[in-house]
């Protein structure tokens, strides 16, 4: 079987859909980092630290020793700063992925059954991995990691300005109970971004075509084929 | 083995860069600060546009009212300012009229209101409290202070200090706190009263006033002198 008759997969992503996507990333892991040392200041649950080295929000001892601040100003300024770059990057992500098609293309059709399917599939190591094409698991992951990060946004206005958006923090419970989903939010975008980046490391296409705009591979039937 | 390779060489060089992002020379850099700072005060302007005077902080029953109220400062409770009724005076300055300064006793008999509002702490945590006073639109108006003037400055017998923007003080639930839970304010929650401000966040409601100003140049605060922004609404 000569190349010329094998048909490579190819993935591409757009120029605004991948400067959106790593302003994002920046972005969250900005919010993830400031937003455990603001945690840590007044935790919600007692057995949940986060270690002070994972946090961001410079130095406490020089905080301490500068100002006589216990330090969650460096946090809050960081929190704050980003939560701009984190609004625009998905407001430009969602909105291009929304007008170009790029999501009905990609992100659908998706359901219970085919997430079924392909998550036993995954769950048994049987799920094949085809660069520009996304399976069920996928498809699920990413339309729940942008519906968690609207959910960020809005639990996180309710959290900051409770009063001027009130009855926002309703929605949730009230001002606490805004807090802890601000909390579970948090949580299932680490878990997103974990799963995420090892998924990454063993497919690295995917990240040349996230960085570089498109990668090819030939399918996995013909390389296991010729192999 | 190879694409094994690149992938941890990946992970590695991934983590190395949150490392940077969470060491502490980053934000202590002094162009990062910079900026940070720059943000900060973009987002000032960005609370004072969406500040609407009209929009009352949520009340709640009375029920749900805390008795024992949390004590919060960066110095223990028996260190609080322990100020003698007889000779406490409230001075005034800046743009009013009437500089004559106050008396517990004036200020104590001044028509007072009760709210049962949310004090919500810059660290996260909040309390419901039932606090009674002057609203403090209504003392400025009697003492003639210049209401067209951007702001209002606090100076307190513990050290600290604050300010609050002209529509924050005239806010209809903005008072001179002199109860708590129906009880003249005790010492460590800010004796003889506090500014109660229930659309600021709690370091927004100075305790032991003992200067009350009116002014056109940024008041500066005890907390935004130490990194936290300045208007901090909520």
């Amino acid at each position: 079987m000569s190349d010329a008759t094998v048909e490579l997969e190819v993935q591409t992503h757009s120029i605004v859909t991948r400067l959106a996507h790593w302003t994002m990333a920046l972005a969250m892991l900005i919010m993830i980092g400031s937003g455990w040392r603001i945690y840590d200041s007044e935790p919600i649950f007692e057995f949940l630290h986060f270690p002070y080295w994972a946090t961001l929000g410079g130095d406490v001892g020089a905080a301490l020793a500068r100002n006589n601040d216990p330090g969650v100003a460096g946090a809050l300024l960081w929190h704050f700063a980003a939560m701009w770059l984190l609004a625009f990057s998905y407001f430009v992500f969602m909105a291009w992925g929304l007008f170009t098609g790029h999501f009905r293309k990609d992100f659908l059709p998706v359901g219970p059954i085919s997430f079924l399917r392909d998550f036993i599939a995954a769950a048994t190591f049987k799920l094949e991995h085809k660069l520009g094409e996304y399976n069920a698991v996928q498809k699920v992951f990413y339309l729940g990691v942008l519906a968690l990060v609207l959910l960020m946004l809005i639990s996180g206005i309710a959290i900051w300005k409770p009063v001027q958006t009130y009855p926002l923090e309703t929605l949730f419970g009230g001002f606490q109970g805004a807090r802890i989903v601000h909390f579970l939010g948090m949580a299932g975008i680490v878990g997103f971004m974990l799963v995420h980046v090892a998924l990454v490391i063993l497919v690295p296409k995917t990240f040349v075509a996230m960085v570089l705009g498109r990668a090819t591979a030939k399918p996995h039937a013909v390389q296991e084929k010729r192999a | 083995m190879n694409v094994h390779r690149r992938g941890l060489l990946r992970a590695g060089f991934s983590l190395s860069t949150l490392g940077v992002l969470g060491g502490c020379n980053l934000t202590d850099n002094e162009t990062v600060q910079k900026v940070l700072t720059r943000v900060s005060r973009f987002n000032d302007g960005v609370q004072q546009a969406i500040f609407r005077e009209g929009a009352l902080a949520p009340e709640f029953a009375e029920s749900q009212a805390v008795k024992q109220f949390r004590y919060n400062a960066w110095y223990g409770a028996d260190q609080a300012p322990k100020l003698s009724a007889s000779d406490y005076r409230l001075s005034l300055s800046g743009q009013i009229a009437d500089k004559r300064p106050w008396t517990v006793e004036e200020l104590y008999r001044l028509p007072q209101v009760s709210q049962v509002t949310r004090h919500v702490c810059v660290e996260g945590w909040s309390m419901i409290g039932k606090w009674s006073g002057a609203p403090l639109r209504e003392f400025l108006l009697r003492i003639g202070a210049d209401t067209s003037a951007k702001y209002v400055g606090f100076e307190c017998a513990d050290g600290y200090y604050e300010g609050l923007d002209m529509p924050t003080a005239m806010h209809p639930q903005t008072m001179m706190a002199f109860k708590l839970s129906d009880e003249i304010l005790p010492t460590q929650y800010g004796f003889p009263f506090k500014i109660r401000v229930p659309t600021k966040l709690g370091f927004k409601n100075p305790k032991y006033i003992t200067t009350l100003y009116v002014t056109n140049q940024e008041p500066r605060g005890f907390w935004s002198d130490r990194g936290y922004n300045w208007f901090s609404g909520i």
